[in-house]
């Protein structure tokens, strides 16, 4: 196996591992500020009872992610350091902004959130937990902002030639608004405040259904309903906004999206299909003219197809094609939820509901699939390429490390990643389980056995 | 005038210095965490570091931003060379972390041992880490013309490497047991200031090697003060520091104590940055040519401009509210329901 596959499973591996938490920190801050704001407006012990409930949770995630995200910081130097040469002039600035503006903030007022509640005034801890949301949404801003470079460069020329070649920013603010940065950053946000919502409406649905805390599940499902209702909506308008981006700017990942392979009018949109590689035509049920409405709010235009690139530069389509389909699916799901969820509860029925409980309990799986598929089909899409149309995936890797110490390292991340996901499972599960009122016993008199 | 690669260089340095005094003495608490049995008296001491380790590790991750962002070949090189050392890093931060955070989620026995010994584990591992890398910085790594590094994982160990590892470990570990001496109170106090006393002792021990180590086989590290010989001034002022920590402790000034260990701390690596400059990967093969230094890692004026307005917004803000967070926390600590 080469160095260059080995480094991308290993990215791949450990970024996905490490999007599991941030969404759920960043919807779950949301969400926390929302339940202790109310509990600041109308003094209501259930609101508090809510908070820290949430925030337990919120702590652990957050803890994995930090444990996770230190890993991230490095990995550009470790397996990609061409890369990190080529783009460290552009990447790093707002890697670095990133670091002080967001995780100082971020990390600083966790400790006074967690640990505070009695130090301080109610108005300073709920200033306290808003400067943590802050902080967990600035720091996905800087990193979209990153990560939209990458995909649509702008504001920087190239110096030197050959392995010399490195990317030198000339207009800052160019690079910051780069054309795909603001979409990327709603998409992104979005999704998480929806990581957030329906893991509240998850717990909520699973004590209804046990019949347990029911107070607790009622109050925190409507807000969930209400804040779910709002987020699905502005999902869908960006969803198009960022595919228009994508037309316009990365056509042949578009193109790879929809399995577009020969550009003609009246492009079709597959709703459910397959891209059939060597017939090169998508295989289901599609509908006619679609795609080009989509796209340029005109049933004729024809959206460019993958016919109009070379094939060295294809993306690898039936991957691009399944994650992106995968990913729509599930906001379906989450619509068909939240309707179901929202029409029961309405009609005072939820108790009784019993298949929309199990469906709302399991729900928490639609965004958390539709985070993963979603950037799978963003950067999947932009292959080739490391820095669309500059520097190739296979140009970044580290010269001096070897296929040996990718795998080694890999391995290693594979064996604690998977045993770290098993812990964050049990735990969450278990504070699941004791629901909002448990309280640890006390063990302050133990003496623990010496170790040599 | 000096240029703003060069100014960076000192940012790089005043985060590192953070990070090293900051992050020490959590460290330095992790590797004294295995040294009492008492669950109480351990709840008491991660409690001690609670709501501040997790803002103190953020200034490595800021080390690396600006790193990348300034001396992105450096960076480069840095990450790469290292790499199974930092892998070995890399996992002791995680399991650190996520022990921390696990341990107090269980009343059970055999839960909170195990993840005792994975988070003192985890500290050790850093400590080690970062002190072998330190030295290898100062003795030089084998680099090609372009930067890349050619040796091999068993050449990053030498006695002068192992050396600055040990003397990484005994120093955070009394820089850690004289921060436990101002947060704890009672019998237990009395044990966290015994362990001041012999970890005091050992540093200096450590430290007197090191000191001539590295003056006897390390002498391009004084380059910079042949030129200038007024930054001498700056490892008497460091051996003045540290001599006053003993001074301190005696007279059960414990506050002060620990405010001479993070001038002895800042001092010590401020010298290593003094030491180095302008280099910051030094190589051993071909010094003057292979080197990565400030002058040939410098990322494009703009982007040092942007990176300079970045961090004069950004650096006194978080200093301010680092500053009122630690006041919140001040004083002895007490385990109450919100504790780990």
């Amino acid at each position: 196996m080469d160095v260059v596959f080995l480094a991308r499973i290993q990215f791949m591996f450990t970024i996905g591992f490490h999007y599991l938490f941030p969404p759920l920190s960043i919807g779950l801050a949301l969400m926390l500020v929302l339940m202790e704001g109310m509990y600041l407006v109308t003094k209501e012990e259930k609101y508090k009872v809510m908070t820290k409930f949430w925030m337990n949770i919120f702590a652990l995630s957050f803890a994995m992610g930090v444990a996770s995200g230190i890993v991230q910081v490095f990995s550009f130097g470790n397996n990609w350091s061409r890369y990190s040469k080529f783009v460290g002039d552009v990447f790093g600035g707002a890697l670095a902004a990133e670091g002080i503006f967001a995780f100082f903030l971020e990390a600083g007022f966790l400790g006074l959130m967690l640990f505070g509640w009695d130090k301080v005034k109610p108005k300073i801890h709920y200033l306290a937990t808003v400067l943590v949301a802050f902080g967990a949404h600035f720091s996905a801003i800087w990193i979209c902002i990153a990560n939209s470079w990458m995909q649509t460069p702008a504001g920087f020329k190239i110096l030197g030639e050959g392995h010399q070649a490195r990317a030198v920013i000339t207009d800052f603010w160019a690079m910051m608004f780069n054309p795909s940065s603001l979409v990327r950053i709603t998409h992104v946000l979005i999704g998480c405040w929806l990581t957030g919502v329906f893991i509240v409406l998850s717990v909520a649905g699973y004590y209804l259904l046990r019949k347990r805390h029911i107070e607790f599940a009622k109050s925190t499902m409507k807000l969930g309903l209400y804040v779910g209702a709002v987020m699905v909506v502005l999902q869908l308008i960006s969803a198009d906004s960022s595919a228009e981006v994508v037309a316009k700017h990365q056509p042949e990942k578009l193109a790879a999206m929809e399995g577009v392979f020969t550009t003609r009018p009246h492009t079709p949109m597959t709703l459910i299909g397959y891209p059939d590689m060597e017939k090169q035509e998508v295989k289901g049920l599609k509908i006619p003219s679609l795609l080009s409405f989509l796209t340029y709010k005109d049933f004729k235009t024809p959206v460019t197809g993958l016919d109009k690139f070379p094939k060295k530069n294809w993306p690898n389509v039936p991957l691009v094609f399944a994650t992106y389909h995968i990913m729509i699916y599930c906001w379906v799901a989450m619509v068909v939820s939240l309707l179901l969820g929202g029409y029961f509860f309405w009609k005072k029925k939820i108790e009784k509901a019993r298949a929309t409980l199990i469906l709302l309990t399991f729900s928490v799986f639609f965004p958390y699939i539709a985070n993963q598929v979603g950037w799978y089909t963003a950067e999947f899409g932009r292959q080739p390429w490391i820095v669309y149309h500059l520097l190739r995936t296979a140009e970044g890797v580290s010269k001096s490390v070897s296929a040996a110490q990718v795998l080694g390292s890999l391995i290693m991340f594979f064996v604690i990643y998977s045993l770290l996901f098993c812990l964050f499972i049990f735990l969450l599960n278990r504070k699941i389980h004791h629901g909002p009122e448990y309280e640890q016993e006390d063990m302050r008199s133990l003496e623990y056995r010496p170790l040599i | 005038m000096l240029s703003l690669a060069e100014v960076w260089y000192g940012v790089v340095c005043i985060a590192a210095i953070a990070y090293v005094v900051l992050d020490g003495f959590d460290l330095g608490v992790g590797m004294l965490h295995l040294f009492t049995r008492k669950d109480e008296e351990r709840r008491l001491m991660l409690n001690a570091i609670g709501p501040v380790w997790d803002g103190n590790e953020v200034w490595l991750v800021v080390v690396g931003g600006a790193l990348l962002a300034g001396f992105p070949p450096a960076y480069a090189t840095l990450c790469s060379a290292f790499y199974t050392p930092f892998m070995i890093f890399l996992a002791g931060i995680i399991f650190r972390a996520v022990a921390i955070e696990f341990r107090s989620k269980l009343s059970h026995k055999g839960w909170r041992q195990l993840w005792d010994i994975v988070f003192s584990l985890g500290s050790y591992i850093i400590t080690i880490v970062l002190g072998v890398l330190l030295g290898n910085l100062i003795t030089g790594i084998p680099l090609d013309k372009e930067g890349e590094f050619y040796g091999s994982f068993f050449g990053f160990f030498t006695p002068y490497t192992l050396l600055m590892g040990l003397m990484a470990v005994v120093l955070f570990m009394m820089h850690g047991s004289i921060y436990l001496n101002m947060k704890i109170e009672g019998a237990f106090h009395a044990t966290t200031r015994r362990w001041s006393t012999r970890t005091m002792i050992f540093f200096v021990i450590t430290y007197i090697s090191a000191t001539f180590a590295t003056l006897v086989a390390m002498p391009h590290m004084l380059d910079l003060m042949r030129e200038i010989p007024y930054l001498y001034l700056l490892g008497v002022v460091a051996m003045l520091s540290i001599a006053n920590i003993p001074r301190m402790l005696s007279k059960g000034q414990d506050g002060w104590a620990f405010t001479s260990s993070c001038c002895s701390i800042a001092l010590l690596f401020l010298l290593f940055g003094v030491g180095m400059y302008p280099v910051i990967i030094r190589s051993s093969v071909e010094t003057s040519l292979h080197s990565i230094t400030l002058y040939n890692s410098a990322a494009s004026t703009l982007t040092l401009k942007v990176l300079m307005i970045i961090a004069g917004i950004g650096l006194p803000l978080v200093i301010a509210y680092g500053f009122w967070i630690y006041r919140i926390f001040r004083g002895k600590v007490k385990l109450d329901k919100w504790s780990y």
